[in-house]
Order: C-alpha cells, then structure tokens, then sequence
C-alpha cells in the first residue's frame, strides 16, 4: 500500500472544469447529437454486441465447462448450450449510440437542475484518453450513488472518450423499461449471487474478459460491489478485480490499465434513504414507477459533484515481483482454476491499494468538516444533559482549525479561500439545513432522530479516509498501559486489526500505517518521540482528543457489540436473522444510556460482528 | 592440393574472416558516396548489388542518419591483449606431441568470443577481456584424446572451439578462471571418414563445417539436410553439443533426430555407443548427455550421421496474409495435418517491410511495373492492411511431382485462412536474408544502431501471446531505459512442432545518447527472457544456455534435473577441466 507520497502535503492534484457550464449556455439538443468519434484501443477490431455473443460462446473456456457440467449433471451439451445462450442474453449489454445520445439530452437537463456543477479533471481524462489507446481499461469509480455510472458515461461522452460497459446488479433489470434503456447505453447485468454455479461463472468470467481483451471499450465496475451507505469506502470485492486481471496474469494482453475514479457528491441523492435503510427499514425495490415517485428530489439542491480521474495504474507493474506468472504454464489456460495463494493476496493487495487511491482524491466539502464538529458537539452536550446550540463564531472557529489539520494531512479539502471562514460555514449550513437544525433539538421521535444524525454522521465519515490512521493512534496512545513505543504499537496493531472490516486498512501493512500516522502526527506537533517513548505535547492535546472522539462511535459500536454477544452464548441463529436481532437489543441498550445512535447502524453492527467473528470473540454455530 | 589449401584457410581462419564482426572479410553491407546500401563480395546472391530502400528504411525505423558514424577499430592492437599464462609443463609436453598450437595474440583473441552482442561491440571496439592462453589444433581424434590426458596431468582449463558462432556467451573465459586456458579448435577435423550407402550414414570428424560437409556429400550425391542458418560455419561438434536445429528439420530432423552415433573424449575416457542401431532401448539415451552439453563434458569428436538422397527438385514459395493472427493459424493447421514443407515460416508485418527493404535494384522496368502491379492487387483490389499483412515463406523439397501435390495443400490450407500466393521469389529472398542478416547488424553497428535475435519454443495456443507481448516488453523496456528513439522489435514463426512453434524474435535500437548503450541493451534482452518464459516459452529452442541464460536454468529444469546434470559433470568431469562454466 506504499503509494502515499511521504509528505502529503506535496500531493500534486489536478484543476477541476465545470462540464455544465457550457450546458447551461448551449443547446443540449445539439450536444446530445454531436458527433461522437472516441479513440480506441490501438488493436481493436470492430466488433457488434452479437458477435462478442457468439466469441464468447465460441470460447475454449465455455466449451470446457459446457462438457464437465453435462458429464457432472448428465444433461445433453446442446441443452447447456442452449441455458448458456439464454444466460448471456438476459447479461450481455448492447450499447447503442442512439440510446447514449437520448441520456446525454436528459441527463443534461437533469443534472442542470439537480446540482450547481459538475466538475472534472480534463488532464485525467486526457490520461485516460491515452491509456485507452495503448491497453485495455479498466475504470473504478467510486459507488456512492445509483447516479454513478450514468454519470461516469455522461462525462465520458461529453469528452469524446470511449463509452465504458459496466457491470451492474440484476436489481435494476427488475425495472422493465428502465433496464433496457441502461442495457443500451452499455450496462450488462450479473446476479447477485451464483455460487456454484459453473456455468454462470464461466459466462460471466468469459464475457468480461473478451470485452477486455478485444479492447471493445473499458470496462466499468465497483470495487465496492454496492453503494456504500455511510460513505465510506467498503472493503473491496474480488470476483470481478480477479477476473480483469486474469487475462494479464495469463498473458492473454501485455497490460491492463485501472483507473481509479473518485465520484465525490455534496450530497448524495439518497442521503435519507440510506440512513433509514442503515437503521434496518428495508430499502424499496427498484421500480420504474418508484423512480418517478423518485423525481420529486429534482426541485431540491444537491450542489456540485466532483469527479477525479486517478492516475492509470497498471496491472503490470502492480504485479511485478508479487506474482510468478510461470504458474500457468503448465496447464491449459482455459481450464478453470482456483486462483493461487500469491494470486488471491496479490489480488487483495491491489484491490485496497485502489480503494486507497479512490479515496485519497475523493474532494472534501467543508460541510464534511462542520458536520464532523457537529457531531462532537451533539454527543458532548448529550452527555452533559445539555441542549444547547453552538455559536456560529465558535464553529467557523473550529472549523479553521481542522481545515489546517486536514490539509496536514493531506485531504483533498475543497475550501474556498477567498470567501471569509464564516460565511463558508454558514453557507455550507444552508445546503445541509435538513440536517443540521434537527442535531441542535432535541427530536421527539427516537427513528428521525436516529436518521438525522446517521446522515451526518455519513458526512463526517467522508473524511475518515484522512484521519483513521493517526486517529487509531490517538486511540492507542489513550488505551495504552504506558507511553512506551512498544505498548502503544501493540495497542495501535490490536485496534487496527479490530476495525480493518471497518475502514480501508490495507492487509499486512500494519507497520506502515503506524509509521505514516506517527509521520502526521509528529509533523503537525501533536506527538514527540523519545527512545523509548511517545509523549503528548502541549498543543497535541487538542489534536488527539479530536481524533479519538471521531473514533468513539465506532469503539462503542464495537463494545456494544461485545457485550450483546457475551450476554447470550447461543446468540447467532443466522447471520442476517442476528444482525436484526442485534438492532432490537441495541434499542434496549438505549434506554439504558447508550451514548452513540450510530451504534444503530447496521453497517456497523455488521462489520463488528464480522470483525469479532475474525478474531474468534465469536463462533458461528448452525441450527 | 585443393584440400591443404582449405586447410590452411581454418588454420588461420581470421584470415578470411572478420575478426570484429560477422562472416567473410570480404562481404558486408555499407552506404556508398551516394547513400545508397551495397552488399560487397561475391559470395551471394545479392552480392554486389545495390539495396536502393534500405538507407530509407534504415533511417526511418530507427531515427539513424547515415551521416552519424560509429566506425569500428581497424585493426586489434596486440597491447590490448593481455599476455598469456602458460602452464610450461603442459605447453612443452604438448610440443613433444607434435600437435600443432599457438599462443599468438590474434589467434587467442579470435577463439575468445562468439557472436552475442557485447563480444562484438567490445572488439569493435578495440577492447579484448580474458582470452584463451593457448590455441591448439588437433588433427584427429586420437590427437584429442592426447590433448584432454595432458590437461588432466596440469590441470589446465579446456575450451572446445568448433565454428566460434556462439550466441550464448559460451565462448566467452570466465574471468575467474585462474588456470591455462587452452582453446581446442577442431576445425582441422574435417574430414568425412566413411559413407555407408547400405544404412545411409556417414561418419564424420567433428569439426567440419555444415556448409563443407553439404559440399562434400554433395559430391556423392547425398545431403545430411541439416541447416542451420549458421551452416555456413557452424561445425558439426557445436551442433552436437548445442542441441541445433535446421532449417529443414520438417523433412529431415533436428539434430538429435540425425545422429545415430557420437564419439566424445571425456577425462574419464572416451564415451561411445557399441553399435550404430538406430533405437535402442538401454536406459536413459547416453546421446542425451553429450547432446547439449555445451563443451562442459567433454570434446565431440566423430559422429555418425543419417544421411539422404539429395532431393530431385526445391522449389521456394510465399503467402501473404492479411495479418499475423491469420498467418499463425495457418502455420498451426499445416502442423496439425502434419504437412509441413521442408521449411515453413512467417514474419510478421516489421519483417515483412524490413525484407521488402531488401529489395535488390531492379534491372527491368518490366520487374518494377510487375512488383507494382502486385502490390496494387494486394492492398487494393484484396483490401489488405500494408501496416498489418505478413508473409509466410515456404521450401518444398523431394520428387518434382510430390512437391507440387505438396505445393497445392499447403496453398489450399493457407486459402482457408486467407493467404494469397505470393510467388518463388518473394519465398527465396526470405531464405536469403537469414544468411546476410547477421551482416547486416555490422551495418547497423557502423551507425549507431545496435542489436540482435534470440529465440524460444511455446506450445501452439501461445504463440500469438507470446509474440505480442515479448515485442511489447522490448519496446516498453527500451522507453524505461532511456533509448531516445523507438526500436525495431519484430519477430517470426520458424519452425512448427505437433504441439508448438519456434519463435524468433529480432530487436535493435539506435543507441545515440546513451552512455552504456551494452548494458541497456542487456538489460532489455533480459527483461525480454523473462516475458518468454513467464508466456510459457522455453528458455532456449536451439541457442543453447551458455552464460548468458544459465541464472534460469533451475526454473527450467527444476532443482532435481539440475542435481543430475551436475553429478554427471562431477563424475565425467571432476577437476573441471571443461571450465567454461556453460550450462550449469
């Protein structure tokens, strides 16, 4: 995970360009019918959407697997072939420059409406221009928002670069119309999940890679798998990473470029609709006529979008001296197999170094930094039995100062400098009005209150990415026996291994993450290091009490956690029935004064669960 | 008379031969006051002609101008060497033999290298490392076994010296090598000993040369068939202890395939076969351990060869195809209906313009309006791509009625993959630049352009894999490196196999610019290694180890292959006497 520049402070980032601004001054008619002629790929050969069908069926891959399932099941091959047919139908894409074209006019007009800008950078894109001709592309955006891939298609077309074909879940297929109009425009649709089933991984397997290797256009998908709910990032899904880099691995092409995308909202148009669902309401079913129901958010303001294209990172050099390609010499390509040891850990590495990479370009508002403070606040007075508010004067202090600690730290803070302090916070305090006006009142009603304060929570949450590592420091260093260097590194290690199905800790680079935050820490004067110990200075407490109060929740989440699963051995029936059963509990801990709503959360109940069953606090038992 | 003439010529064979650079003193490419190439000598069939394309193509492919020259030192200065260490009591029981030897500078300077790129460009550039201490020419087998006793008694280090057309660093002394060096030239070993028309062998001394034992045969009415592209002075031991391979290999074997019996003078004693049988089975074929051992056993001195009928008619041919793609499915269906010519190969599209290059001046308007009007059917009217065709050349052999029969399946089979007959004489001209490329980085290396081929062997479903990527990672390699202007990375199919190909890959850059232009390109050759052997390649097809390539052997071979290769040395060859240090 060494892709941090020693100093963050020298991070070199790109200038930003507001695509809608020539939207708002021309016709949009005319944008949505322009000629559109991207670069491709150099070895690329024209290829309609039927034939990449019938290459992939063609394959040596298909045929192996369609003769070991008809000698496992003893069904006729022609009958397989002909289930393998209809399963790529319902996946394959069929993207359609007139379906592109019709988005580009409503998305405009949309996206006019909803937000103030949509900013990018023109030299990532013009990197990513490059990248295209030379190998093919893998694109990661982000997935905080079902706008994502329609926005990242959007701006790709507005740039005349090659449309991406992406992966996205079946769920959206459910929306009759709708699925086909995304299926135009380039999604091709995948099952949640197929397990064992040979067949279906084979077909999927296959189609992602002939798309890849032909050089048919990138391919898109999320790391993450799904949206993250509380907008920080989630710990990386494999299956498609593994299945993007095969065709490397194998030598099948000589590189494939990823690209990180970091798609930052100001306010995500599902805010609500996630803290409800965090707090186990279920979410609604995707449905055309839900998302007409869904059109009301168009007279509200979501502000800008921010969307960086990260440098390409190539999968060649991510693997040089990690993996020894000489394995797959010895058995035909095509017979699937399980990936090795160095393969899965390789695969693993790389996928948290680009998680990493997504968010350390993912832009901060300064809200996220008010509604950081907030919080504090809120759980302070609640604490001290207060309710009251916080003077404006007061917070725009506060906030000055964690705008310089954040810049220390590398954050890629979008503040305006130019504005006086005060009337950034008060102006960011305008956009999120919904949210910030509940946190000073005390709210009757427990759920909206709980909602509330999950959504800012959410917000505060876009900056862990910047903050967790010297903030489990500041944890150690409280939660240590004694100041010596070796008791708060262990301390440092036991907590980190704790929260890694919390936050994007990179696996086995404990001592790096250690280093780096001691690096900040030391840096920004907060800490002194002697032989043997760490010492607290002066000014460093402030700093620390910060950083470990923006731990807090989640510590207690975690103890929470601990003390449910102590009270009744025989607690996990089902692992989706006992998060449930958890959220129930953890509302009669409330009564009895429990300190954190977030504890709430089911992402949080369910990554403390998943990180206590880890570490063997729990077992999972049948029945 | 004839024969102690040509005797004399091997003797002092630096006397025809370059010293510094490829083949014959007399023939090389250079750009005359006009700028225009030239290929000197008469040696060739393009000897003397004028390459009119060549200067453009030159300066186009690798940014290099005929007016930056990177001339070589004319003549070796003898301070340059270094003098050499002699073991008296060897040297003097040596004498008492009678067996001809010699430690002049120029005599040791020229068995001290083959022909990788660093050997040459050092000569050229006057610079000489350790050489051999003493040369002697052994006359016959028992002068070896002489030879290889007294080496023992001193303990001096042996270095077998067949045609000295080592691209593997096998030629090269190790540095660290303290004792006498003798290099054991064996070229005086040349005769052809017996023919048996009954059985179709014919035993033969070692160091012949292949074009000379062809010669010879020739005489007789039969041919051995085997031609390496070095057959011109490449010897018979070196291909033994090589493990080469021909161009005809289709028709008549690799080598291991044309041996039935081999002679070798070991420390431990001669080491043969007692009969001449052509299979047997007996345990692990001993044939096995000489084959390939690349000097470190001992000294291949007679060798009993199959021999053939020459063949009644040849006739060159060559298909264009629209890409490489549809060439190398064409070459992998000819081996799987097992008819393949007496030579089959494809250059990709680099190599196909680089051969166009070669072109010679032609006399006839009437050629030209031909080559134009062909060139015109093939881009335009067939609609293929001039910057992604390729060309397969081809070599039928055997009954004139067969090989027409032959001709018209493999045309057939390359129809099925849209390959257009392309005529004798593209197909010739192709066969004919495997013999004048070598002189043809001499020219390179006259300005500033450095360079070289190496090969491998890859199972049929990766040879597209491995051509692609292996140019790719020499042209990434030369941009990391710092070259300052895009190489030429090209490669060819040129040998098919049942189960897989023999793949050539060629690469030369312009080095104007960098101060180790050796070491980079080392370092881009090595990385080029890697990415065969990561895209399944194999380490060497014909080449051989050497020194170059010996750090992936056990990869290769595994830590048990490498345990037994190394006890049959420390049996045969205990004190190491056989001190070159090849293989493992």
């Amino acid at each position: 995970c060494g892709s941090l520049s020693k100093d963050p402070m020298l991070k070199k980032r790109d200038d930003f360009e507001d695509i809608l601004e020539e939207r708002r001054n021309s016709s949009d008619l005319k944008y949505a019918l322009r000629c559109y002629t991207p670069v491709l790929y150099k070895g690329v050969t024209p290829c309609t959407s039927s034939m990449l069908k019938s290459m992939v069926l063609q394959s040596d891959q298909l045929h192996y697997v369609i003769n070991q399932v008809s000698k496992e099941t003893g069904k006729a091959t022609d009958d397989i072939k002909e289930e393998a047919s209809a399963i790529l139908e319902e996946m394959a894409q069929c993207l359609q420059l007139s379906t592109v074209r019709f988005f580009a006019f409503t998305l405009s007009k949309a996206f006019k409406t909803l937000f103030r800008s949509i900013c990018v950078n023109e030299d990532g894109i013009q990197r990513l221009q490059q990248a295209i001709q030379e190998h093919p592309v893998v694109l990661l955006p982000s997935h905080r928002s079902y706008m994502d891939f329609l926005l990242m298609s959007y701006i790709l077309y507005t740039y005349d670069v090659a449309l991406p074909v992406i992966a996205a879940g079946m769920d959206f297929m459910g929306m009759k119309f709708v699925g086909e109009m995304l299926r135009m425009s380039g999604a091709f649709f995948i099952r949640r999940s197929f397990g064992g089933d040979k067949l279906y991984w084979a077909l999927f397997s296959e189609y992602v890679k002939t798309m890849l290797k032909n050089g048919f256009a990138p391919v898109e998908f999320f790391l993450e798998g799904t949206r993250s709910r509380t907008s920080k990032s989630l710990t990386p899904k494999l299956g498609l990473l593994n299945i993007v880099m095969d065709p490397f691995l194998k030598g099948e092409v000589f590189d494939v470029n990823v690209v990180p995308v970091s798609i930052s909202y100001e306010r995500v148009l599902e805010e609500t609709l996630y803290a409800r669902e965090l707090l186990g309401i279920p979410k609604p079913k995707e449905s055309t006529s839900g998302l007409f129901k869904a059109r009301k958010i168009l007279s509200e303001d979501y502000g800008s979008i921010h969307v960086y294209f990260g440098q390409p990172v190539s999968v060649r050099s991510l693997a040089q001296g990690k993996v020894n390609r000489c394995q797959f010499n010895l058995v035909p390509r095509h017979i699937p197999r399980r990936p090795s040891e160095d393969i899965a850990s390789f695969v693993n590495d790389s996928a948290y170094r680009l998680v990493r990479a997504q968010e350390e370009n993912m832009v901060l508002k300064p809200w996220v930094l008010v509604a950081s403070l907030l919080l504090q606040y809120h759980h302070q007075n609640q604490a001290a039995g207060q309710k009251r508010g916080i003077a404006l004067g007061e917070l725009t202090a506060q906030a000055v100062w964690l705008r310089d600690l954040s810049r220390q730290y590398g954050a890629f803070l979008h503040w305006p400098d130019h504005i006086p302090p005060s009337e950034v916070v008060s102006s960011s305090l305008t956009l999120h009005r919904g949210l910030y006006v509940y946190t000073l009142k005390q709210h009757k009603e427990l759920l909206s209150q709980a909602v509330i304060l999950l959504s800012c929570a959410s917000y505060r949450n876009q900056a862990l990415h910047v903050f967790v590592r010297p903030a489990l420091l500041a944890l150690a260093i409280h939660t240590a026996s004694s100041n010596q260097k070796q008791e708060v590194f262990n301390s440092f290690s036991f907590l980190r291994n704790m929260f890694s199905n919390e936050f994007i800790l990179c696996p086995g680079a404990t001592v790096q993450d250690f280093e780096e935050a001691c690096y900040l820490l030391v840096k920004t004067g907060a800490l002194q290091f002697t032989q043997q110990e760490v010492l607290v200075t002066e000014r460093g407490h402030r700093t620390l009490a910060f950083l470990s109060t923006m731990l807090d929740p989640f510590l207690q989440g975690y103890q929470v956690k601990e003390t449910l699963c102590n009270g009744c051995v025989m607690f996990c029936v089902q692992k989706g029935g006992c998060v449930h059963n958890s959220i129930q509990r953890s509302r009669e801990h409330l009564r009895i004064g429990l300190k954190y709503m977030e504890v709430l959360s089911s992402d949080l109940q369910k990554n403390s669960l998943a990180a206590l069953l880890r570490l063997g606090a729990v077992r999972k038992m049948k029945g | 008379i004839w024969l102690n003439l040509c005797q004399y010529l091997f003797f002092h064979r630096q006397e025809i031969l370059k010293w510094n650079g490829w083949g014959y003193s007399d023939t090389r490419f250079l750009f005359n006051k006009k700028g225009q190439a030239e290929f000197t000598g008469k040696r060739y069939r393009l000897s003397g002609m004028i390459i009119p394309a060549l200067q453009n193509w030159f300066e186009g492919t690798f940014g290099a101008s005929v007016q930056h020259k990177s001339p070589a030192m004319p003549i070796l200065t003898s301070s340059a060497v270094q003098p050499p260490t002699l073991n008296e009591a060897f040297v003097d029981e040596l004498k008492s033999t009678g067996i001809p030897c010699s430690h002049d500078a120029e005599d040791r300077v020229f068995r001290g290298h083959g022909h990788c790129l660093h050997e040459v460009f050092a000569l050229r550039e006057g610079k000489v490392g350790r050489v051999p201490d003493i040369v002697v020419w052994p006359n016959c087998h028992n002068d070896v076994v002489k030879i290889v006793e007294l080496a023992c008694k001193h303990n001096v280090c042996l270095i077998p010296y067949g045609g000295g057309t080592s691209v593997s660093s096998a030629l090269e002394c190790p540095p660290e090598e303290t004792r006498c060096i003798v290099s054991l030239d064996t070229s005086q070993m040349n005769r052809i000993l017996w023919i048996d028309e009954k059985n179709l062998t014919a035993h033969v001394e070692a160091g012949i040369v292949g074009q000379e034992l062809e010669r010879l045969l020739n005489e007789s009415g039969y041919c051995t068939g085997h031609e390496p592209d070095s057959m011109e002075f490449s010897s018979l031991g070196g291909w033994v202890a090589t493990r080469a391979s021909g161009m005809k290999k289709n028709i008549y074997g690799n080598i291991e395939d044309l041996v039935v019996h081999v002679k070798m003078v070991t420390p431990q004693g001669v080491i043969e076969k007692g009969c001449q049988c052509p299979r047997m089975s007996t345990g692990p074929d001993i044939h096995h351990f000489i084959m390939g051992s690349e000097g470190t056993l001992g000294v291949v001195t007679e060798v009993t060869m199959k021999i053939r009928p020459m063949p009644e008619y040849q006739k060159y041919g060559s298909v264009v195809f629209p890409n490489f793609e549809q060439g190398v499915a064409c070459l992998r269906e000819v081996a799987k209906q097992r008819c393949a010519p007496a030579s089959i190969r494809l250059m990709d599209n680099e190599q196909f313009k680089f051969g166009h290059a070669l072109k010679p001046q032609v006399s006839s308007i009437f050629t030209s309006f031909l080559d134009g009007l062909k060139k015109f059917y093939i881009t335009k009217f067939k609609g293929f791509d001039p910057d992604r065709l390729c060309v397969a050349t081809l070599l039928f052999e055997g009954d004139r009625e067969k090989v027409l029969q032959h001709e018209k399946q493999v045309y057939d089979i390359a129809a099925k993959f849209g390959g257009l007959a392309a005529g004798e004489d593209n197909g010739q001209r192709g066969y004919m630049l495997t013999f004048v490329i070598a002189y043809l980085r001499d020219l390179g290396m006259d300005y500033y352009v450095i360079g070289e081929s190496f090969e491998t062997s890859v199972p049929w479903d990766r040879v597209l894999d491995i051509c692609r990527n292996v140019k790719a990672r020499i042209i990434q390699e030369c941009k990391d490196k710092g070259v300052q202007f895009s190489p030429l990375s090209t490669c060819r199919v040129t040998q098919t196999y049942d189960a897989g190909a023999c793949v050539y890959f060629y690469f030369a850059f312009n080095y104007r610019g960098l101060s180790d232009p050796v070491h980079v390109y080392e370092q881009v050759e090595h990385a080029a290694r890697e990415e065969i052997l990561a895209n399944g390649g194999s380490l060497s097809h014909h080449h051989g180890v050497g020194k170059l390539r010996k750090e992936w052997m056990r990869e290769t071979i595994s830590d048990v292959g490498m345990g037994m290769l190394k006890s049959v040395k420390n049996y045969v060859d205990p004190k190491n006497i056989f001190g070159n240090r090849n293989l493992i």
